[in-house]
């Protein structure tokens, strides 16, 4: 079968992505904005196309419960969910990173209440930034179709097993229609191997799980998961490369856009990414060296790739789409001001924090962030945060 | 256990703190944490098996006569076997003094 290109709405892309790598359990839980991929799972397995259990549980608490019992056992498994969803999940999200189970989410971003909202901003996942996932942001539908392949091959990798978290912001790309290039089934066989897990749960080899660790254990087993997850980073990278070398699309922890001669860079993770590159071509012709780098890799944090890009700039100006209450900014914006804390000639920082709960941030919005947030840095406002267009 | 659990490095943790070795809850002695243990009247005992049933730490043994009483090695002295056993044979003492 050759490739194929399709219009199709990036939800729906995405399940069937999920179909193709053939997942053996999908434990799920409706929810806004991430219903249409859940929904269209529950057909595909329903029609027989797909030889899976879809287990509608009755909370996403239970959803990630059921992907921790499957995932144990070896079996290929997969969740989505979105805001409170997560929120009611979080207490098993932390042990399915903990316990080292290879579950794969699509995580439709979504603000958390209140006020009660089913739009997209990103404080959902930055709620639970440091549970030991690995956490992916995608900007457009083709990535979010290419991250289902690419993160089973990584969570499930020996040298991993960690669940993987693909960021999607919910309606901006789950809602949205565009043309995505989906890969024959034979390619994606050739890319992902079966699940091998070490100590999967079988009654011929019988292991527990979960147990009870005192003060004199709990520390070294803390170590070992942060030794896991900064050691992924090597097989993310070589699962991204391989993906490239079988589809050409390539990815990178850190991507960058008219970087190279920049003074400046505007810093976005998932889908603002698009529209800061459209309004820093207009900027470029306007004589303003301005660039954009994108985090694509939020944990682990890719320290080397982000200093190589940002060293040499004289400002970032870092869009955040949470706020830390009471803290020192957006949750990027303070990442990016501790990588960079003490290194020689590192660039000054400006904070925005913008589009919360899907309000719109446009071309002229991003313009108006970029050419004032470069005033601010000149004047050497850098401190803490400003909050885009808030009134009054 | 292997090795104490005071002296496993991080590198010796199995991936996701996985306990591959079956059965090792055994030896660790949780009969340390009792402030009460229970003193079972045989005589009164019916052998019925609810103290053998309830008790939550499988730490009730039944003797040769039948008669059921507490592993003190592992018994942490919470006293539901004495509040469960239908005819009050099992009192718990304390163990100050």
């Amino acid at each position: 079968m050759a490739k194929v290109r399709k219009g199709i709405e990036v939800s729906i892309a995405m399940s069937e992505a999920v179909a193709q790598a053939n997942v053996d359990v999908i434990a799920a839980y409706p929810i806004t904005p991430q219903t249409h991929i859940v929904e269209h799972l529950s057909e595909i397995v329903a029609e027989g196309h797909l030889d899976a259990e879809y287990v509608p549980v009755e909370s996403e608490h239970s959803a990630m419960s059921v992907c921790c019992g499957s995932a144990a056992v070896g079996a290929r498994t997969f969740t989505s969910t979105s805001s409170q969803g997560l929120a009611l999940m979080s207490e098993i999200f932390t042990i399915a990173a903990a316990m080292r189970l290879p579950v794969v989410m699509a995580l439709a971003n979504r603000s958390l209440s209140s006020p009660l909202s089913i739009w997209n901003d990103h404080s959902d996942v930055m709620s639970v930034r440091d549970a030991g996932w690995i956490h992916v942001f995608v900007e457009s539908g083709q990535e979010s179709y290419d991250h289902v392949f690419t993160s089973f091959r990584i969570a499930e990798d020996p040298a991993v097993m960690l669940p993987v978290a693909i960021n999607l912001d919910g309606f901006i790309l789950t809602h949205m229609i565009e043309p995505i290039e989906y890969e024959d089934d034979e390619t994606i066989r050739k890319y992902l191997p079966d699940v091998k897990m070490k100590n999967a749960l079988h009654p011929d080899s019988p292991v527990s799980m979960g147990c009870f660790g005192m003060p004199e254990i709990y520390t070294e087993a803390q170590m070992h998961r942060q030794v896991g997850v900064v050691n992924s980073y090597g097989t993310i990278v070589k699962a991204w490369q391989e993906w490239g070398d079988l589809t050409g699309r390539y990815y990178r922890p850190v991507e960058t856009y008219r970087t190279d001669d920049a003074d400046y860079c505007i810093v976005t993770m998932g889908s603002y990414g698009e529209t800061a590159m459209e309004v820093v071509d207009s900027l470029r012709g306007e004589g303003e060296k301005v660039g954009v780098i994108k985090l694509r890799l939020w944990r682990p944090f890719p320290f080397e790739d982000f200093r190589r890009e940002a060293l040499g700039k004289k400002t970032l100006i870092v869009v955040d789409r949470a706020i830390s209450f009471g803290g020192p900014g957006g949750p990027v914006a303070s990442e990016l001001r501790s990588a960079l804390y003490g290194v020689p000639g590192a660039p000054k920082i400006v904070n925005y924090v913008a589009g919360l709960a899907g309000r719109d941030v446009a071309r002229v919005d991003f313009r108006n962030i970029i050419l004032e947030g470069k005033a601010k840095a000149e004047k050497g406002d850098t401190d803490g945060f400003t909050l885009y267009g808030v009134r009054g | 256990m292997a090795k104490p659990m005071e002296k496993i490095t991080w590198q010796e943790i199995e991936t996701g703190s996985v306990v591959t070795e079956i059965g090792n809850a055994r030896q660790y002695e949780t009969g340390s944490w009792r402030s009460e243990r229970p003193v079972v009247d045989a005589g009164l005992c019916i052998k019925c098996g609810v103290c053998w049933l309830f008790c939550p730490d499988s730490s009730v043994k039944q003797a040769p006569d039948g008669h059921f009483e507490a592993d003190l090695v592992y018994c942490k002295g919470c006293g539901i076997c004495a509040k469960e056993c239908p005819v009050g044979c099992i009192t718990m003492v304390s163990e100050e003094g």
